[in-house]
C-alpha cells in the first residue's frame, strides 16, 4: 500500500491523468471528422460537453472526501488540473451554445440568458468558474491568501448546483440521470458539512478544554 | 450542382437497403485508412446534407401529393436514428436499437366510438383502403428540431368515412399499443402509457392529416411507429402518435400524453408556432436535422394555407 502515495506524489503521475481528461475531447474530435456524431452533430456536441463539465465538477469535488476517508493527502496534487478540465469543458459547452445556436450574435445570448431559466441557471454555472480558473495558480493562492482563496474557490459549490438545475430543467421527463447527479453532490456536500461539523465540534471542545484548565489555575 | 438528377428516379434506384443499413460496418471496414479522405467527404456534408440516400421498393405507384414540400428529404439514416418513442427507451438513439425485436404483425386497428359503424381493420386491409400517397412534410419536434420525411399514407378522413361518425363526435383519440413485456424501457420514460393523442373532429378531417403506413418508399421501420402512425404535419411531432391500435370517435377532448405529463407545457391543440415559446426554451427557431445554424419556424410550420381557417377567433397562445 505504501506504493500508492508514492505513486502519487511521483511527478510524472499527472501526465497520464492529464491524457485521460483529454480523452473524451479527444474522441468527440475524432467523431466529428468521421462523421459519427450522429444525426443531430450540434446536439451531441452540447450534451456531450456539458457532461463531461458536471463530471469533471464532481470529480474535483470527489478528491477532498477521497484525500481524508482514504487516508491519502497526496490526491490534491490533481485538484487543480481536474477542476480546470471541468472549466475547459464548460468552455466547449459554452462556445456549442455561443455558435450554433447563437450564431456568435451577443445580443441575442444575452436575451436569451435573460428570458430563459435553464440557460440563466447554466450560464451562471458557467460564470461562476471563470474566477476560480483565473485564480487558479500558486501566485493567486499567494496573493489572496490561503483563507480568502478557500472561501471563493466554495463557489464551485454553487456553480455544480446550478448545473445540475440547468441539465434537471432541460430534459422533458427523463429526470433519472439529472437526479443521479443531484443526488451525488448532495452527498458530496453533506459530507463538507459533515466534516466542518465535526471539526467545529472538536474546536469547541478544545477551546471549552483550554478555558476550563486556564481557570483551574 | 454537376450532376442532374432524373426526376423519375426512385428511392430503389440509389443504394440497396441491406447495403445500406450495414453502412457503419463498411464503415468501420474501410478502417484507419479511409478516414482521412472521409472527413473531408464529411466536412463537405456538413455544408450541404445529401439527399436522403434510400432505397426500397415494397410500394410502388405511389401518388405524387400537392402537400409535398420542394425542400430536401433528411436521410434514411436520420429519420431512423434519432427518434422520440419512450416506450423503446429516452434517447434519441435507444429505439433503433430497442424497437429491432418489436412484433407489428399481425396488428389490428379498432375504430370505434361514436361512429355509425365500428371497425377492426388489418393492416391488409389498410394498406387496401385507398391509393397509397408519398407525401413530403416538413416535421417539427417541440425540442427545436425538425426534418424532412417523404411519408406514405392517405388522408385519415378515409377511415372516418369509413365509419361515419355520428353527430355527437366532435373529437379523435389515439391510443399506441403498450406492451411492457416489448417494452421494458418505457418505465424510465417519466411518461404514461399507453400513450394517447387526440384531435379536434375537423382537424382529424383535415386532408393533411396522415394515416401513415411507411416512408422512403418502404413501410415503417419499427423505430418511427410500425405499422401505422398519424402524421400531423403542422402541429409538434409528439401529436404524430406512433404504432396505433385504437382510434376512437368521442364527444369530449380527449386526454393526450404529454398533456398529462406536463399540462403547463404541451397543450391539446400543440400547433407549431413560433410566436408561442415554450416555457423553458424559444419555439421561433429550429434546427433541421443535418444542419448546424438554426432557421426559423414557420407559422403551423409552414401549412398555414390550408389550416390556419381551423383556428380563426382562437387565442393560440392560450390553445397553445
Amino acid at each position: 500500500m505504501r506504493s500508492v502515495p508514492t505513486l502519487l506524489s511521483n511527478k510524472w503521475t499527472k501526465v497520464p491523468i492529464f491524457i485521460l481528461c483529454l480523452v473524451p475531447f479527444g474522441l468527440l474530435v475524432w467523431r466529428s471528422l468521421t462523421g459519427n456524431l450522429g444525426p443531430n452533430q450540434v446536439e451531441t456536441l452540447q450534451h456531450t460537453t456539458g457532461d463531461w463539465t458536471l463530471r469533471f465538477l464532481v470529480i474535483t469535488l470527489c478528491i477532498t472526501p477521497l484525500r481524508k476517508l482514504l487516508k491519502l493527502p497526496e490526491l490534491i496534487r490533481f485538484r487543480r488540473m481536474i477542476g480546470l478540465f471541468a472549466f475547459f469543458y464548460a468552455c466547449l459547452h459554452f462556445l456549442t451554445y455561443l455558435g450554433p445556436d447563437q450564431s456568435f450574435d451577443l445580443a441575442a445570448m444575452w436575451k436569451d440568458v435573460a428570458k430563459r431559466p435553464f440557460i440563466t441557471v447554466g450560464f451562471t454555472a458557467f460564470i461562476l468558474l471563470i474566477p476560480l480558473a483565473l485564480t487558479s495558480t500558486a501566485g493567486w493562492i499567494r496573493r489572496l491568501g490561503g483563507r480568502r482563496w478557500q472561501m471563493l474557490h466554495r463557489l464551485i459549490y454553487i456553480s455544480v448546483i446550478c448545473g445540475v438545475i440547468h441539465y434537471y430543467w432541460l430534459v422533458k421527463s427523463a429526470v433519472l440521470r439529472p437526479l443521479t447527479y443531484g443526488a451525488i453532490v448532495t452527498v458530496l456536500l453533506l459530507w463538507r458539512l459533515g466534516d466542518w461539523l465535526i471539526r467545529r465540534g472538536r474546536a469547541v471542545t478544545a477551546a471549552s478544554k483550554t478555558q476550563s484548565a486556564s481557570a483551574n489555575t | 450542382m454537376l450532376l442532374q438528377r432524373k426526376p423519375e428516379l426512385t428511392y430503389a434506384d440509389v443504394t440497396p437497403k441491406e447495403l445500406y443499413f450495414n453502412r457503419r460496418k463498411f464503415l468501420q471496414a474501410m478502417g484507419i485508412a479511409g478516414v482521412a479522405a472521409f472527413a473531408g467527404k464529411n466536412l463537405l456534408e456538413l455544408a450541404s446534407p445529401s439527399r436522403g440516400v434510400y432505397a426500397a421498393a415494397k410500394f410502388s405507384g405511389l401518388v405524387k401529393s400537392p402537400f409535398s414540400t420542394a425542400e430536401k428529404p433528411n436521410t434514411l439514416e436520420d429519420v431512423t436514428h434519432y427518434n422520440n418513442f419512450y416506450e423503446f427507451g429516452v434517447d434519441k438513439s435507444a429505439p433503433a436499437k430497442n424497437a429491432q425485436k418489436f412484433r407489428t404483425s399481425p396488428w389490428t386497428v379498432s375504430v370505434e366510438g361514436e361512429v355509425k359503424t365500428k371497425r377492426k381493420f388489418s393492416m391488409d386491409e389498410i394498406l387496401k383502403l385507398a391509393p397509397l400517397e408519398e407525401r413530403i412534410y416538413r416535421h417539427r419536434c417541440v425540442e427545436g428540431w425538425s426534418i424532412v420525411v417523404p411519408w406514405i399514407g392517405f388522408s385519415l378522413s378515409v377511415i372516418a368515412n369509413l365509419v361515419q361518425p355520428t353527430d355527437k363526435a366532435k373529437f379523435v383519440a389515439f391510443e399506441s399499443l403498450y406492451d411492457p413485456g416489448q417494452m421494458p424501457e418505457a418505465r424510465y420514460g417519466g411518461i404514461d402509457f399507453p400513450y394517447v393523442e387526440g384531435l379536434r373532429l375537423d382537424e382529424a378531417m383535415n386532408p393533411l392529416t396522415l394515416l401513415c403506413v411507411g416512408m422512403y418508399g418502404d413501410s415503417l421501420p419499427n423505430q418511427d411507429g410500425a405499422p401505422v402512425r398519424m402524421v400531423i404535419p403542422w402541429k409538434y411531432g409528439f401529436k404524430s402518435i406512433k404504432s396505433i391500435v385504437k382510434i376512437r370517435f368521442v364527444t369530449k377532448e380527449p386526454p393526450t400524453t404529454w398533456n398529462l405529463a406536463n399540462s403547463h407545457e404541451y397543450g391539446f391543440y400543440s400547433n407549431v408556432n413560433p410566436n408561442v415559446d415554450h416555457p423553458r426554451w424559444s419555439q421561433a427557431k429550429e434546427r433541421r436535422l443535418g444542419e448546424i445554424f438554426k432557421r426559423n419556424t414557420l407559422m403551423f410550420n409552414g401549412y398555414q394555407d390550408q389550416v390556419a381557417s381551423l383556428y380563426t377567433g382562437m387565442d393560440l397562445k392560450k390553445y397553445y
